[in-house]
């Protein structure tokens, strides 16, 4: 009995009939898939948008994968009007992995969706052969043909973006922590070069990660090193004299130092008061200082002749 | 109700916060050492508040008129182990204390009290 049942299941799965559309589609890719890529790569190859001679063989693979999947797709009875189903999963992975690849690469947005879009050339070509009977049916299915081909090139065009946004973000992040350091000068005294423009969110990471270090080290003294910093206006001595009080709130005391001419000038000139904070034209002057502060003298070994 | 304990160490209070520092304990807390430095004649304060995460202005006032009130009586108040982040969050809602003495940790702190008493304080 079991054997039956299963005979009979078999039967049934091999006889569900595909959608009309799916049964032509399907027709068309297998009938000559050679031909049908190489009329692909051509067209890409042909607009001018395409890769360049030495990347011919890689789309020839990434256009022949693209295939495979969209057939896997066709024959497993998927709705081309849904796209986003996940009937068409394996599809939409392909052309992630495509888009990440051509973003890596270089390639522009219009390169790589035209690369799908090459598409319709082959795939009309053979639909025209097959069918030709019933107006309505080869309507249908050139619809669904460009419908379809063109939601391939929309997710290829969005996930292409959002891969060259996260290596943006990540360049970002990076430059932001590349800027920001902390170095201990001498026993209790804490140093940061600032670099670059002040706004609120590196303010903000350069005063976390100040106070951390006061913690972790016990530093009685930090000062602020601004020589790289371009431009002082009042949002920046804001920001300057946030982190400042933070630092006395700790129990530290706060130096800043690197005050080029110029921006001594703005800062009188736009009547910024520094509200006593101590600062010092060059990071030698305001080291000397801390040293003072905390005892130490410091003199050559030996008087230079 | 809960109470933050007041100890007494020579010339010297000591106050440790170690718990979510409600309004009502903090406005106990301040009567408390009114109270406790004008009988014992304590000349210095010191609030430990490292184990405090969480401020707001409420508690930055009080840290304020705690230290003005031991100020009236004679004593120096010292805030001590402030974390990063309170500090930050202080300096967002505009409260610098001003008046306040501050340091990085008990000791730091103690030897600003002594300082600030001439020497002759014991602990």
């Amino acid at each position: 009995m079991p054997n039956r049942h299963a005979v009979l299941l078999f039967v049934v799965s091999t006889r569900n009939p595909m959608k009309p559309v799916n049964t032509a589609f399907d027709n068309v890719l297998k009938a000559a898939p050679e031909a049908f890529l190489k009329s692909w790569i051509e067209e890409v190859v042909h607009s001018g948008e395409g890769s360049s001679g030495a990347n011919a063989k890689l789309a020839q693979n990434e256009a022949r994968e693209l295939l495979n999947a969209l057939q896997d797709a066709v024959r497993n009875d998927a709705d081309l009007t849904q796209f986003g189903g996940d009937a068409w999963s394996k599809t939409r992975a392909v052309l992630a992995e495509l888009s990440q690849s051509r973003a890596a690469q270089g390639a522009s947005a219009g390169e790589t969706s035209y690369f799908v879009m090459a598409l319709k050339k082959p795939l009309f070509a053979g639909l025209q052969q097959l069918i030709s009977t019933d107006p309505q049916q080869v309507f249908d299915t050139v619809w669904a043909a460009s419908t379809l081909v063109d939601k391939m090139a929309q997710w290829t065009a969005t996930t292409y973006q959002r891969s060259r946004e996260q290596v943006i973000k990540r360049q970002q992040q990076e430059l932001l922590e590349l800027s920001t350091p902390v170095v201990k000068l001498w026993e209790g005294v804490l140093a940061a070069p600032m670099i670059g423009t002040l706004d609120s969110s590196r303010t903000q990471l350069v005063m976390e990660s100040l106070l951390q270090r006061i913690v972790e080290t016990g530093a009685e003294l930090a000062i602020i090193d601004i020589t790289g910093v371009p431009t002082v206006d009042t949002l920046v001595a804001q920001h300057l004299l946030k982190t400042v009080t933070a630092i006395r709130l700790m129990g530290a005391d706060c130096i800043i130092s690197g005050i080029r001419p110029q921006i001594a000038q703005t800062i009188v000139h736009l009547g910024i008061d520094l509200q006593g904070i101590t600062t010092k034209a060059t990071l030698a002057d305001a080291l000397s200082l801390a040293m003072k502060r905390s005892g130490w003298i410091v003199s050559r070994a030996q008087a230079q002749g | 109700m809960e109470r933050i304990p007041v100890l007494k160490m020579g010339k010297c209070l000591l106050v440790t916060i170690q718990v979510d520092l409600q309004d009502q304990m903090a406005v106990q807390l301040q009567d408390d050492l009114a109270v406790k430095i004008s009988t014992s004649g304590a000349t210095g304060v010191l609030i430990d508040i490292s184990s405090l995460e969480i401020v707001d202005s409420f508690i930055g006032r009080m840290l304020i008129s705690i230290s003005g009130i031991a100020g009236v009586l004679g004593a120096t108040t010292v805030v001590v182990g402030m974390q990063p982040a309170v500090a930050i969050t202080l300096v967002e809602l505009g409260l610098s204390l001003e008046g306040v003495r501050t340091a990085l940790n008990v000791e730091r702190g103690m030897t600003l009290l002594r300082r600030a008493d001439g020497g002759d304080f014991e602990c």
